[in-house]
């Protein structure tokens, strides 16, 4: 039996055969499940952004709650341009082909686009405004950190903050995700009068500085979260478009 | 076809006679990494054990056409498409659950339960007698995981499913969380007990003195 098989004939016909099942296999479940992959994606994504909102969409599910409250746009840091989408696939296509910048700072991003993102919250009744979110990440002490910052229609206050995204160690790092700690940045200013970023993450911080007490045992990663706080919110990212919101009101 | 009490021994003995963890200190890198919830941990097992009874299944289906050459390219071929499948069902259909295990779900590939059961047993044995034992081997894991997640879940985040058992106090609670059990090296310390009365009651798998 272990002759006829350890021909060379017969092993290329085994293997060759062996990978055509394979690959239809694997592809047919990648092909098959592609769509319901993707819409498992944007809906996680919609949640995260709702979540930094502060708004309960346990309900009526994340998509309805999107659909009715969000409105999407880009803002480009460079130009100034602020641009509108109908849907969160068409912001993203338009995000990729917008040009790309290598920059170096603290908080670890290395390319960033022209264009970034703007999800504008709206009021569970009329149009208006109640925040804004804007799209953030840093690197942490064991990788990048996302997440997603919600400040007032007037560009100068947290209101929510939700890391979606990280490595961090559960338990210290990790702790970036306890809605205990993340709801201490609710009310804090993001920038003051003068465009300078105000919020800071230091230890034994004093409430009345807007400081936010960092993590214990977590010095890296508080510090990550401090590093993307002052990169995201000044002028090399959204410094500006907080500063038109603050002069100008909301877009 | 083999008898009813050789096709209990091959799917039962795994569990706790020959348990593959316990015994063969086999596939601990995911008994580690998966196990800080029972909720991750069974999806964990679940995918684990699929992996486990389809490889062996198909793998004896061709036994008799393997060249012996080729034989581990060809097993890691049928595991890594099985792994494949099931990543992306889990994708598909748990999204949050695979956004958790990550990477681990990946790493099924080189968890040594698959690849010594194809190897050891998928080669030689009927299909149905592989089926059973991949099963078998799938559900001695479960058994050993699903007591670290149990320990891990509660004594370190104070809920079982993500239902709180016991109020932690940093949410106003009154339980003092252990830290050490939500870190993967806890889980080497519930093994190293699991093993411990394991063999209590079987001294026969305690290893001789050298």
């Amino acid at each position: 039996m272990a002759s006829k098989n350890d021909t060379i004939g017969k092993t290329f016909t085994v293997i060759i055969l062996l990978c055509l099942v394979c690959s239809i296999v694997v592809s047919g479940a990648a092909v098959g499940l592609k769509e319901r992959q993707q819409a498992n994606a944007a809906l996680a994504k919609q949640g995260n952004i709702l979540s930094a909102a502060g708004i309960d969409f346990s309900g009526p599910g994340a998509e309805t709650v999107f659909a009715n409250r969000v409105k999407i746009y880009s803002y480009n840091h460079e130009s100034g341009e602020i641009t509108s989408y109908d849907s969160l696939p068409a912001m993203e296509t338009a995000l990729t082909e917008s040009s790309e910048t290598s920059v170096q700072n603290g908080a670890g991003v290395r390319d960033m686009r022209a264009e970034l993102p703007v999800f504008a919250i709206q009021g569970e009744s009329e149009g208006d405004v109640e925040s804004y979110v804007i799209d953030v990440r840093g690197a942490g002490l064991w990788g990048m950190m996302y997440g997603f910052v919600a400040l007032s229609a007037d560009g100068q206050t947290i209101q929510g903050l939700n890391f979606y995204d990280h490595s961090e160690t559960p338990g210290l790092g990790g702790e970036i995700q306890n809605p205990r700690w993340a709801g201490r940045f609710e009310g804090k200013k993001a920038v003051d009068e003068d465009g300078n970023v105000a919020i800071r993450v230091v230890k034994g911080a004093n409430a009345d500085d807007n400081e936010v007490d960092a993590l214990s045992g977590a010095t890296i990663t508080s510090n990550g979260v401090d590093n993307t706080f002052q990169f995201w919110l000044s002028e090399k990212a959204y410094g500006s478009f907080l500063t038109k919101l603050r002069e100008e009101g909301a877009i | 076809m083999a008898s009813a009490k050789e096709m209990k021994s091959v799917l039962f003995g795994p569990i706790f006679a020959n348990n593959p963890i316990a015994l063969q200190i086999l596939g601990v890198c995911s008994a580690l990494a998966v196990t800080s919830k029972l909720e991750n941990t069974l999806v964990m097992c679940i995918a684990l054990t699929f992996v486990t009874a389809l490889s062996n299944l198909s793998i004896s289906i061709i036994r008799n056409h393997i060249p012996s050459s080729v034989r581990i390219i060809v097993q890691m071929t049928i595991i890594a498409s099985l792994v494949i499948v099931v990543d992306q069902l889990l994708q598909a259909y748990a999204y949050n659950i695979a956004q958790e295990l990550s990477v681990f779900v990946g790493l099924i590939i080189t968890n040594c339960i698959v690849m010594g059961r194809a190897e050891a047993f998928a080669m030689k044995e009927k299909p149905g007698m592989a089926l059973l034992d991949g099963l078998g081997n799938g559900l001695g894991y479960s058994v050993v995981l699903l007591t670290v997640a149990f320990f891990r879940e509660l004594f370190g985040s104070g809920s079982l499913f993500g239902i709180q058992i016991m109020p932690l106090v940093t949410e106003g609670g009154w339980y003092t969380p252990i830290g050490l059990l939500v870190l993967p090296p806890s889980a080497f310390f519930i093994i190293g007990g699991f093993i411990w009365v394991l063999r209590t009651f079987r001294p026969e798998q305690v290893e001789a003195k050298e």
